[in-house]
């Protein structure tokens, strides 16, 4: 029930409490609430939770922290076993 | 889609695998809180994948599964009025309550409607004047601002025919109530990702400094999941408790302050009773007195059944980490998705339903197979 999915702002709507937008979830497009993220622009990724956005998504810190998941990729020496292989 | 397939690229997952393989030297027990991560641990084996040391116990963070068995009950009793549009999520239809459930209600001509959003409840209140419309308001601080909108836009239309059955429960007090109990075999936490993205971490420092263990502050998708566990094993080898966050692109310290606006203008904390687990203070919200127009337990005055659960079931104990649900001797037989005997088998997030989906062929061969 916790589910939250991100999804890109297509367009803006309203204001204050009225305020949402389409948003694009690998394309399908819902209408979603952003009174919890006023800060959300057209092009941002939002989670969204029934119906509502959560979080704007911090495209900069993903950034950071999925380098350092690759990096790990890159220093581990053990062998690694295909994709097809794993269980 | 961005931000959910690159969390699930396997050379990732297995250099991170192999990072945790290296740090390990002997066993730790980790609890992942969220059942929507036990699910993702389950569908891509990542208990597998982990050292054997290393033992993930499943929590309580399913919203479905610790709504108690008298408020399925009285949302029963609501769905049978012939005046009433019972509103809900879907999960809850079939949660068993003490006789029947809202999927039964419904086939016996209750009229129960099943929602994605509780603004839909609000609109579905707009389009029947004459009925009285209740939204079945169920889960943990990630949904509680969303179904606190519901209450307020209700207010500011001036609506008179919606209300809210609230069962509305909270993290941090069941982790300190697992923490207090003599038999905690929980040596690392993985905390709710979307919950903390509500409600930021400082509660979960709190935990870090009274309990002395490490919490990380993880998400849902495998990579997520596996970065976490790497976090607790290196605090854990390292004789370290501190609190850490893993799932930085959603989640703030502080949270979200807008949606935590909503969350104490519309609700206050009380204690509230856990299907399994029991009552726990201040574990849960009810309605604010400046919206008790809306609690649907004051319009219709429901009264309190002692309903019980049936005996074999033995979700208290999986919903607290001491048992798995294939240890149970209904699993997979007298209980199922399709007849469950308690809720952890119906929900998307419960850790029988997850078993079930994803392990029970191989639950059942380890267990035909020859003792060694």
């Amino acid at each position: 029930m916790c589910l939250a999915i991100p999804g890109q702002i297509l367009e803006v709507m309203g204001a204050a409490e009225s305020r949402s937008a389409r948003v694009d979830f690998g394309g399908i497009v819902r209408q979603v609430h952003l009174l919890f993220v006023p800060e959300a622009q057209v092009g941002d990724f939002v989670m969204v939770h029934v119906g509502f956005a959560i979080s704007v998504v911090d495209a900069q810190e993903a950034e950071r922290t999925y380098e350092v998941l690759q990096a790990l990729e890159l220093l581990d020496d053990e062998p690694k076993p295909a994709p097809s292989e794993m269980p | 889609m961005k931000y959910i397939d690159e969390y699930r690229d396997p050379e990732i997952a297995c250099a991170l695998v192999a990072n945790i393989s290296n740090r390990v030297t002997q066993p730790w027990v980790l609890m992942e809180i969220c059942g929507g991560q036990t699910h993702t641990i389950m569908r891509y084996g990542l208990d597998e994948l982990i050292p054997p040391q290393l033992e993930l116990v499943h929590g309580p963070g399913c919203p479905v599964c610790v709504t108690p068995l008298e408020m399925i009950d009285k949302a029963i009793a609501l769905a049978s009025r012939s005046d009433v549009i019972l509103v809900s999520y879907g999960d809850m239809l079939r949660v068993p309550g003490s006789r029947s459930d809202l999927f039964r209600a419904k086939a016996a001509g209750g009229d129960v409607r099943v929602v994605y959003s509780p603004m839909e409840a609000v609109k579905i209140a707009q389009a029947n004047p004459e009925r009285n419309v209740v939204f079945f308001a169920v889960g943990f601080e990630t949904t509680a601002p969303a179904n606190g909108m519901a209450a307020w836009q209700a207010n500011q239309l001036g609506l008179t025919n919606f209300s809210m059955l609230v069962s509305h429960v909270l993290v941090p007090p069941a982790i300190r109530l697992l923490l207090r109990q003599p038999s905690n075999r929980v040596q690392g936490f993985i905390a709710p990702g979307h919950v903390c993205t509500v409600m930021g971490y400082k509660e979960y420092e709190e935990l870090v400094e009274e309990f002395r263990v490490p919490i990380v502050v993880g998400g849902f998708e495998p990579l997520d999941l596996l970065e976490a566990v790497l976090m607790l094993v290196e605090q854990l080898e390292a004789g370290q408790a501190q609190m850490e966050n893993q799932y930085v692109r959603s989640v703030a310290r502080a949270g979200n302050v807008q949606a935590q606006e909503i969350m104490k203008t519309v609700f206050e904390i009380c204690d509230r009773k856990w299907r399994g687990i029991g009552s726990i203070d201040a574990s849960g919200l009810r309605l604010r007195p400046e919206f008790a127009a809306y609690d649907a337990e004051r319009v219709f005055g429901i009264e309190e059944t002692g309903a019980e659960e049936p005996g074999e079931c033995i979700s208290a104990l999986v919903l607290q980490g001491l048992k798995k649900p294939h240890e149970c001797t209904a699993f997979g037989t007298r209980c199922t998705p399709e007849n469950p005997l308690g809720a952890p088998m119906v929900s998307a997030e419960g850790a029988c339903a997850a078993y079930y989906r994803y392990r029970r062929h191989t639950v059942a061969r380890q267990e035909a197979a020859c003792p060694k």
